[in-house]
């Protein structure tokens, strides 16, 4: 690790004001993927500016019925939270799927949107890596690739995005607020992670000092479902292979309307817009689940090692469009 | 980039210099002596370093010491009174939690956390119904002390020592 200088700002503007005007410096929030990547040497930041103290922490209602969670919301207080529980459990159910006890207790809501990749390679700085290193190459296209994307994915970089948190927000059309240099912007959720194209280092469309304030969740649909499952290769503690966030509202036998997203298949979490199309005022039945599923990844390009994925995550949608729509289920 | 920040750990107040890349649990224990959190994987994967943070179970090895000036830290050795053992510490005894004791420390710590989580009524990824009261049978013991990771496999050991913690 390389040294650095450590600085807690006064308010949100000033922390803004310290990394927008140093191009080596970063924020520090909960530390559990900085800190190892710095370790890692695969982040070097000469100076470290502590957020800790000047984002909110709090979730709070908003005016309609939504709910604003202060960037600095810990993965444990979020998913614990009433309102949370009662309102969007399928966000609980997704950050309880995600970590450890511990990591959770450290984690913060902006931190878990920035988390990086858990590819071998990013993380091996032995290895070329166009992520870490533009231009280095990529190792996973020909390497250990069960982990790779299956959607969206380019020649520069098949890594996957690793939240659970952000998948269920992605599905709950959540709204990010950011704080610059030139004043608060809001990006949607599903504008927010970028897919790698010819630039893979980048993960989101967020630039430098550029500071999450908070994530916004619009009210919940009436009369909704909602569920999230995560597949994985341990019972806890383990990055999904593939997760399903998904809502569902049925009336007279149809679907009235869903919202469904994907982890563990692309660079960024997926929002199935075109299965949510297919599904849309079709009779609730097991073919239109598999048609939909099917139609989202009809475009799915896989390695030697992946393959797996795409019948994984058809059949695990499938699995969770028919748990939200059995009548006494 | 040497600092100078306050820790109390264990209930004793000290004060130390450390480098800004200093992780709070090297300052624990190359800085303090305090030898009770180990460095198991010291990249956040194993939990042989988590202490509480103000009543909070967290990984040492992740947290910054610098960003962590004037916390008060509660490790393994310093959750007793005196000659009498922590309730949690008795049971690992009681149930053999351990074998090799590498990990004990680390598992005592994330169980006192993970009991006072429960206290809490907060969920976890086994709990079926997110809005009832918490039930904390086997399974919810498994998942809530899976960052954990014992090598030499006490697990039947730490889900009974907790268990019976639990009654």
């Amino acid at each position: 690790m390389i040294p650095f200088v450590y600085s807690r700002p006064g308010d949100a503007a000033e922390a803004v004001e310290a990394v927008a005007g140093d191009p080596g410096a970063t924020f520090l929030a909960g530390g559990t993927n900085l800190v190892d990547h710095m370790k890692l040497g695969i982040a070097s930041p000469t100076a470290l500016v502590d957020v800790r103290e000047v984002v909110d922490d709090a979730v709070e209602e908003l005016p309609g019925g939504g709910v604003r969670i202060g960037a600095g919301t810990t993965n444990s207080e979020l998913a614990a939270h009433p309102l949370v529980r009662r309102r969007y459990p399928l966000l609980s159910s997704a950050l309880l799927a995600g970590a450890s006890g511990q990591l959770r207790n450290m984690a913060t809501t902006g931190g878990n949107l920035l988390q990086r990749t858990r590819c071998v390679y990013f993380q091996d700085v032995t290895t070329p890596c166009n992520k870490r290193e533009p231009g280095s190459g990529c190792s996973a296209l020909e390497g250990h690739g069960r982990d790779n994307a299956v959607l969206g994915a380019s020649e520069r970089c098949v890594a996957t995005h690793p939240s659970d948190m952000a998948v269920a927000m992605l599905a709950l059309d959540a709204e990010v607020r950011v704080l610059g240099p030139s004043g608060e912007r809001r990006v949607p959720l599903a504008d927010f992670h970028r897919l790698p194209g010819a630039e893979p280092e980048r993960d989101t469309v967020l630039e430098h000092g550029e500071l999450i304030t908070a994530v916004d969740l619009p009210a919940p649909q009436e009369g909704a479902r909602s569920t999230y499952r995560k597949v994985r290769e341990r019972a806890s503690y383990a990055f999904a292979l593939v997760s399903v966030a998904a809502l569902v509202s049925v009336r007279g036998g149809q679907i009235a309307d869903t919202r469904i997203a994907f982890g563990g298949v692309a660079h960024a979490p997926w929002r199935a817009r075109r299965a949510e199309e297919v599904l849309r005022g079709r009779p609730v039945t097991e073919t239109a689940f598999r048609v939909a599923a099917e139609a989202e990844f009809a475009e799915a390009r896989t390695g030697r090692d992946n393959a797996f994925k795409v019948p994984l995550a058809i059949n695990t949608c499938a699995a969770v469009l028919r748990s939200l729509t059995e009548v006494n289920g | 980039m040497d600092t100078t920040i306050t820790l109390k750990v264990d209930g004793e107040r000290h004060e130390l210099t450390v480098d800004t890349r200093t992780t709070l649990l090297d300052a624990l224990r190359d800085g303090l002596g305090v030898y009770s959190p180990k460095k198991g994987c010291d990249h956040g994967q194993c939990g042989a370093c988590t202490v509480l943070l103000a009543g909070r179970r967290v990984l040492a090895c992740l947290a910054l010491a610098v960003a962590h000036d004037g916390a008060e830290v509660t490790t393994a050795a310093g959750l007793g009174r005196g000659d009498e053992l922590h309730p949690v510490a008795r049971a690992f005894l009681d149930h053999d939690g351990f074998q090799c004791g590498y990990c004990t420390p680390g598992q005592i710590c994330s169980a006192v956390g993970m009991l006072a989580e429960a206290e809490r009524e907060w969920p976890s990824h086994v709990t079926e119904d997110l809005e009832a009261p918490v039930e904390m049978d086997e399974a919810e013991i498994r998942e809530r002390m899976s960052g954990n990771i014992c090598r030499c496999g006490a697990y039947p050991g730490i889900v009974g020592a907790i268990g019976e913690v639990l009654r």
